[in-house]
């Protein structure tokens, strides 16, 4: 029995003539401690996908069993990194953190709280900013706070929707080798979303790409045979990673062109000319 | 507020709002100020109010002069010329007897002014004296269990003033008790909100007199045994009835419209429906909320006056209307007085609001 398993998992919006179906067929099954990323187009239906994961929305048809059991609410035993921080802008970093600390842990007392608001706010180095609010803090700072505040809550498995999507390639490249260093410490199992083929390459064990939405499915999986701990520098000469990106790339390319050749309707127009009123 | 030892160098630069104050956040020096600055934040008010003093000044005079020739004209036509003379004469003169009713000049309101500071001084020197006067009797009354004697006599300006600042400052806490809580359970459901929505719609717009004549109607049988200053009651129930509204309805949305993020974290750290409202759905609902208190408070005080003068509860607006029946030469000038002195305190009072909406919230952005 899988970890996570999603069993032809369908979403659908609206009633009627607006019914639309997001997400169609979904099948995905994820072992404990995989590292699992999810590539696709905006607008693809990623958000949807994870939010009926970590159980903020209910499937149309279909199951999601997080260990076998189906999940009808959030958990937190599945943290979850917004793609936009979603920090709560009254209150500062520690007590962002701290909301987190106090709702999964009830029986621990002040001091135990505020230890382990530390040690996280630490891990994520952000110390020196811990009384600060969001609004006072730069994108790639505020990220971090939001993973601080996943991971303090001590989850099983960690569920990032594009959490890096907002930043500048530095900043980025940053976080995610401390996004792997934090999962390569105690092997928690993570799901990350992301529209950035490189960066899944370089953080996951496996790629997923999901075909653009509406009645988006999954396409097949991609292995990344690549050992960890992985180096950027290097991973551009490595031939495992050029053959494994093209060959997402050109999956990816290949659906891009269906969808544009699933359009070509022919439309006639009518043999007109301006009428000309100069006399 | 740091900058506020800055900002006080210039009463001017405090109205100047939100700009300046991000300016001085980020390198902590003052707006220069020659040229335009100065010209832009000191001189142009300056220079508008002494404008509006100069055409208030002539035209009072002009309607002066119509109300003295009509007088003058309706002497002679019913008395005849020496009659028309004598009160041409007695106008010119300055007497007070035969000034004709009309706009005061900003120099007659200054002087009015001035007599009700000093009316106003009279009588605290009076209730002072009574209240030595009355010390040992009222002890003794007191320890015989009856009830001490206390002063009668009649109200000077400056505690009109503070009655009516009572009986708004009660209306708006009325307001506040009835209208954030309700706001918010409105706001939550949107069966709720749905449902009371025809009951807001009907009832906001309702007049504050008729407000008035249904508490009066309430009020009145229920204070009948105690004897109770049921003017008072009554108006501040009024005030508060009708100023609530704003923020009634300014709670729901705030509270019908917190950003999902938010709520998807609540949903996501699974904090219980109180924690939801007081740790979430609160906070983030309170710019819009203070948005509505600060309506509701400046409602409260403009419909403060009509309400006290139907109510015969004391405060500025029976002084208002007491003038207005009195008659006397300067009356008119008082009236003008008070006017100015509700409309200041209006505007301190919407400055406090604001003070404090911007400590309590997070939203820093607010401004007038």
């Amino acid at each position: 029995m899988a970890y996570l398993e999603l069993k032809n998992v369908a979403k659908t919006y609206g009633e009627g003539t607006t019914k639309t179906e997001v997400l169609t067929d979904i099948n995905l099954s994820i072992e404990e401690g995989e590292f699992v990323a999810i590539v696709g187009f905006t607008g693809s239906g990623k958000t949807t996908l994870v939010n009926l994961i970590n159980g903020l929305l209910k499937p149309t048809r279909g199951e999601v069993l997080f260990k076998g059991v189906p999940v009808m609410d959030t958990s937190h035993e599945r943290g979850v990194i917004f793609q936009n921080y979603s920090l709560l802008p009254w209150l500062n970093v520690g007590q962002n953190v701290a909301m987190a600390v106090r709702e999964a842990f009830p029986k621990s007392n002040k001091k135990e709280v505020k230890a382990r608001v530390d040690e996280y706010v630490k891990m994520v180095n952000l110390y020196p900013a811990i009384n600060k609010r969001p609004k006072e803090l730069s994108g790639g700072m505020r990220q971090r706070v939001a993973v601080a505040r996943a991971l303090a809550m001590n989850p099983e498995m960690i569920i990032m929707d594009e959490p890096l999507g907002a930043l500048d390639a530095l900043t980025r490249g940053n976080l995610q080798d401390e996004i792997l260093k934090i999962w390569s410490k105690d092997k928690r199992t993570a799901l990350l979303i992301t529209n950035d083929v490189d960066e899944g390459i370089y953080m996951a064990d496996r790629i997923i790409p999901l075909r653009p939405g509406p009645n988006a499915t999954l396409g097949p999986e991609f292995k990344i045979d690549i050992e960890r701990p992985r180096d950027k520098t290097e991973l551009n000469d490595n031939p495992e990673y050029k053959k494994t990106r093209n060959a997402i790339i050109a999956y990816l390319m290949g659906i891009g062109e269906e969808r544009k050749s699933a359009s070509k309707k022919v439309y006639t127009l009518p043999d007109l000319s301006p009428k000309s009123y100069v006399a | 507020m740091k900058q506020s030892v800055a900002v006080n160098k210039s009463e001017e630069l405090k109205v100047a709002g939100m700009l300046k104050t991000l300016l001085f956040k980020i390198n902590f020096t003052l707006p220069r100020l020659d040229g335009k600055g100065l010209a832009r934040n000191l001189l142009i008010p300056v220079v508008s109010i002494i404008l509006f003093i100069v055409l208030w000044h002539f035209g009072a005079k002009a309607l002066f002069t119509i109300e003295a020739d009509y007088k003058i004209q309706k002497a002679l036509t019913e008395q005849g010329q020496v009659a028309a003379d004598l009160t041409q004469a007695c106008i010119d003169s300055g007497d007070i007897s035969c000034q004709p009713n009309t706009l005061p000049s900003p120099a007659q309101v200054w002087a009015s002014f001035n007599t009700l500071i000093a009316d106003h001084k009279v009588i605290s020197a009076d209730k002072l004296a009574f209240r030595e006067k009355t010390a040992a009797i009222n002890e003794k009354r007191i320890a015989q269990g009856k009830e001490p004697i206390t002063y009668t006599g009649r109200p000077s300006f400056v505690d009109q003033i503070f009655t009516s600042l009572k009986t708004v400052f009660a209306g708006f806490v009325l307001a506040f008790l009835i209208a954030v809580p309700i706001g918010v359970i409105i706001g939550l459901s949107k069966t709720l909100r749905n449902s009371f929505n025809w009951l807001i719609q009907i009832f906001k717009p309702v007049s504050p007199v008729v407000w008035l004549l249904l508490v009066f109607m309430i009020v009145k049988t229920m204070t009948k045994d105690s004897n109770q200053d049921s003017a008072f009651i009554i108006s501040f129930i009024s005030v508060g009835l009708c100023a609530m509204w704003a923020t009634l309805v300014n709670t729901a949305m705030g509270v019908s419209s917190v950003d999902k993020d938010y709520i998807n974290v609540a949903k996501v750290l699974k904090l219980g429906p109180l924690q939801k409202v007081f740790k979430v759905i609160l906070p983030s609902s309170l710019p819009l909320i203070f948005t509505g208190l600060r309506i509701t408070l400046s409602v409260a005080w403009m419909v403060l006056i009509a309400i006290e003068l139907l109510a015969q509860s004391p405060g500025l607006g029976s002084f208002v209307w007491e003038e207005f029946q009195n008659g006397a030469n300067d009356s008119n000038s008082k009236i003008i007085v008070a006017m100015f002195v509700i409309g200041i305190i209006g505007f301190l009072l919407d400055r406090i609001m604001l003070i404090i909406q911007n400590t309590v919230s997070f939203n820093k952005n607010a401004t007038a």
